[in-house]
C-alpha cells in the first residue's frame, strides 16, 4: 500500500440512504466531492472524520484509522483531521484568541508546530483576536475557523461546504485563504462542495456523488467534460476547463496569448497572470462552433485546429454536442443536429474549433 | 429568657436547613451531571424508563417516598444494616439519612434543567472539539460544561431551593431532633402544632421571602431550562 494515497473503501447506512465508497485518492492537493444535495457528500466526510458510524476501511497515508474487519476504529480525536464545518462552530464561550489556544494546546506531537502567530498572521487575524465569536461575520468565522482547524496540524483537511452559508462577497474573501491551504501549508484537502465555481477554481481532482455512488473520479478537467457529469452540475451550462500555459501580454490590444498544445488562443488581458503560468479557462459549448476548413475573414479570432473525438447527437434533440481534441485537451462545442449532418461530422476527423468567447476561471 | 431559647432553636434550624440544602446541592452536581449527560447523549432503549424514574420525585407524595425510604434505611434493612456497619450511626432520624432522602427527592429540579441544557448545547460543538483533538471527557469539561453554565446555574439554585422547602420526607425519616433533623418547615409545624404562631410567622415569612427572591432570581435569568413531569 503506497503511503501517500487515502485509501477509502466504507459502507455507511443512514435509515434508506446507503453510501459506498471505494477509492483511492492521491494524497495531495485538493480533491473535490462533488455532487446534488443528499448524494452522501457531507456524510463521506462525517464517515472520515469518525463522526458517522462507517463500516470498510480507512487508511491515511499508512495509518489506519477504520478497519472494521479487524476491529479498528479510530475514535475521532485520534484522527488527524480538520473538520471546517459549514457553520463554522466556533465555540462561543470563547474569544477568538482563546478558540485558536483551544486547537493550539491540543495539537498532538510528530508533525512540525505552527506556531501560533504565523498562522494569525496568514489568516490576517490579529485585528479579530479579542473579539466574542457572536461579533464575528460569516466570512470571519470561517477564517478563523480554518486557522483553528489547521492548528491542530491535520494529516488530512476535510472542508464540508464552508462557503456555502456565505453571499458572493464573503465567498470572494475567503477563497483565497482555501487557495494558501494547499500551496502554502500543504495539507491534502478533500472539498465538499455542490457549487461548480468553487470546485473549478480550488480542485485539483474532483470526486463525482451521486445516490451515494462514485460516478465519475480524476483530474478536474476531465471529470467535469463528461456528459454525464454536465447533467449533475444542474442548471449551469455545458462546459470545459481547459489548461493553457500564458505567452505574453498584447498591451495594444489588451489582450493576453495563451499556448494551448501548439495552438494560439487570446483572452482579454489577465495582467496579473505571469509568463509561462498555466490559466485555467472555461469554454461554454454554446461559445464553440465547428468548421471542417479554416475558415477566414471572420471577426472569431480563436480557431483552434483538432480532432473531432466523440459525437453525441440525441434523436430527440435539436442539438447536438461535439468534442474536439486540441493539443490533449478537450473543447465542447454545442452545435446543431442538422449541421452535424451537413458538414458530415465523424470521430476521427480533422475539423477547427472556432471559439467566440473564452472565460478565466478564478 | 424562653424567647432567646426559641430564638437560638429556630438559629439551629436555619443553620441545618441551609446545611442540608448545601450538601443536598453538591451531591446532586456529582451524580445528576452524570445521568443528565447520559440522558441529553444517549440512544439506549432504557432512556424513557430513567426519566421516568427521575421524574418519580415531581409525582410522588413525599410520604409516600419518605415510607419507603424509612423501610430501605431502617437499621434492620441491608441499606441501613450497612451504614450502621460503616458508622456505628443509623441513617433514618440522622442527618446522613436526611441528606439521602433529600437527594432523591430533589433529583428532578438538579437532572432536568442539566439534561435541558445539555440537549440544547448538542453534539455540533462536542464534533468540533472531537475535530480539534480533544477527549470526552476533555471536550466534556472544556466545552459542554461552560457552554451549560445557565443550566447549572438554574439547576442548583432550584435544587438548593427545593430542598429548603423540603417537608414531607423529612417528617418521615428524620423526626425532629435539634441539631440533627429539626430544619426550618419541621420547626414550623412544631411552632404551630404547639400554638406559637408568632414564632411561626417569623419563620414562615423568612421561608416565603427566601424562595420568592430565589425564584425571581431563577427567572431573571432568564431560564430556558424547565423542571416537569410530564
Amino acid at each position: 500500500m503506497p503511503s501517500e494515497t487515502l485509501h477509502i473503501d466504507v459502507s455507511v447506512a443512514l435509515g434508506d440512504f446507503r453510501l459506498e465508497v471505494a477509492e483511492a485518492v492521491p494524497f495531495a492537493g485538493i480533491t473535490a466531492v462533488f455532487g446534488p444535495s443528499a448524494s452522501g457528500k457531507s456524510t463521506l466526510l462525517r464517515a472520515l472524520a469518525g463522526f458517522e458510524p462507517a463500516r470498510g476501511r480507512i487508511a491515511v497515508a499508512g495509518e489506519r484509522w477504520l478497519d472494521t474487519a479487524r476491529g479498528v476504529a479510530l475514535p475521532p480525536f485520534r484522527r488527524r483531521v480538520g473538520f471546517l464545518f459549514q457553520d463554522a462552530r466556533l465555540f462561543a464561550h470563547l474569544d477568538v484568541a482563546g478558540n485558536l489556544r483551544y486547537a493550539a494546546r491540543r495539537a498532538g506531537d510528530g508533525a512540525p508546530a505552527l506556531a501560533l502567530d504565523d498562522v494569525v498572521t496568514a489568516f490576517d487575524l490579529e485585528a479579530l483576536l479579542a473579539r466574542r465569536v457572536e461579533a464575528l461575520s460569516g466570512g470571519e468565522r470561517q477564517r478563523v475557523a480554518l486557522a483553528r482547524t489547521l492548528l491542530t496540524r491535520p494529516a488530512l483537511l476535510l472542508l464540508d461546504e464552508p462557503l456555502a452559508a456565505l453571499d458572493i462577497y464573503r465567498k470572494a474573501e475567503i477563497l483565497p485563504y482555501l487557495e494558501s491551504l494547499s500551496t502554502r501549508f500543504g495539507i491534502p484537502t478533500l472539498y465538499v462542495s455542490h457549487a461548480i465555481d468553487e470546485v473549478v477554481r480550488l480542485a485539483d481532482r474532483t470526486l463525482v456523488l451521486t445516490d451515494g455512488r462514485v460516478r465519475a473520479f480524476g483530474p478536474t478537467p476531465a471529470v467535469l467534460e463528461r456528459l454525464d457529469v454536465q447533467s449533475i452540475a444542474g442548471p449551469l451550462e455545458a462546459s470545459v476547463v481547459i489548461e493553457a500555459r500564458v505567452v505574453d501580454h498584447d498591451a495594444h490590444y489588451r489582450l493576453t496569448r495563451l499556448d494551448l498544445g501548439g495552438e494560439a488562443i487570446s483572452l482579454p488581458m489577465a495582467g496579473h497572470l505571469d509568463a509561462g503560468a498555466t490559466a485555467r479557462l472555461r469554454i461554454r459549448a454554446r461559445d464553440v462552433a465547428v468548421a471542417t476548413t479554416r475558415p477566414d475573414a471572420l471577426s472569431i479570432r480563436n480557431v483552434l485546429e483538432g480532432t473531432l473525438v466523440e459525437l453525441a447527437a440525441d434523436p430527440d434533440s435539436p442539438f447536438a454536442e461535439v468534442l474536439v481534441d486540441v493539443g490533449g485537451q478537450h473543447l465542447r462545442a454545442r452545435i446543431t443536429r442538422a449541421a452535424a449532418d451537413d458538414l458530415g461530422l465523424s470521430t476521427g476527423q480533422r475539423v477547427y474549433a472556432l471559439v467566440k468567447s473564452v472565460g478565466l476561471d478564478g | 429568657m424562653a424567647i432567646d431559647r426559641i430564638r437560638l432553636m429556630d438559629l439551629g434550624a436555619v443553620g441545618l436547613t441551609l446545611h442540608l440544602a448545601a450538601v443536598t446541592t453538591l451531591v446532586l452536581l456529582l451524580v445528576g451531571t452524570p445521568l443528565a449527560w447520559w440522558l441529553a447523549t444517549t440512544r439506549s432503549a432504557l432512556r424513557p424508563v430513567v426519566e421516568a424514574l427521575t421524574a418519580l420525585p415531581l409525582v410522588l407524595p413525599p410520604t409516600v417516598l419518605g415510607f419507603y425510604l424509612l423501610i430501605a434505611l431502617n437499621p434492620g434493612a441491608p441499606v441501613g444494616a450497612f451504614w450502621v456497619e460503616l458508622t456505628g450511626t443509623t441513617l433514618t432520624f440522622s442527618f446522613a439519612g436526611l441528606v439521602v432522602g433529600s437527594v432523591i427527592y430533589s433529583l428532578p429540579f438538579m437532572v432536568q434543567p442539566l439534561h435541558g441544557a445539555f440537549a440544547a448545547v448538542g453534539q455540533a460543538p462536542l464534533e468540533a472539539a472531537a475535530s480539534l483533538r480533544a477527549r470526552p471527557l476533555d471536550a466534556f469539561f472544556t466545552v459542554a460544561v461552560p457552554l451549560s453554565a445557565r443550566g447549572f446555574l438554574t439547576a442548583c439554585v432550584l435544587t438548593f431551593a427545593h430542598t429548603v422547602g423540603e417537608f414531607g420526607v423529612v417528617l418521615m425519616i428524620g423526626g425532629n431532633i435539634p441539631g440533627e433533623t429539626r430544619v426550618v418547615s419541621i420547626a414550623i409545624y412544631e411552632q404551630v402544632e404547639t400554638l406559637r404562631y408568632a414564632d411561626a410567622h417569623v419563620l414562615s415569612a423568612a421561608l416565603l421571602a427566601f424562595s420568592f427572591l430565589v425564584l425571581l432570581a431563577v427567572y431573571g435569568m432568564n431560564r430556558r431550562f424547565p423542571v416537569h413531569a410530564f
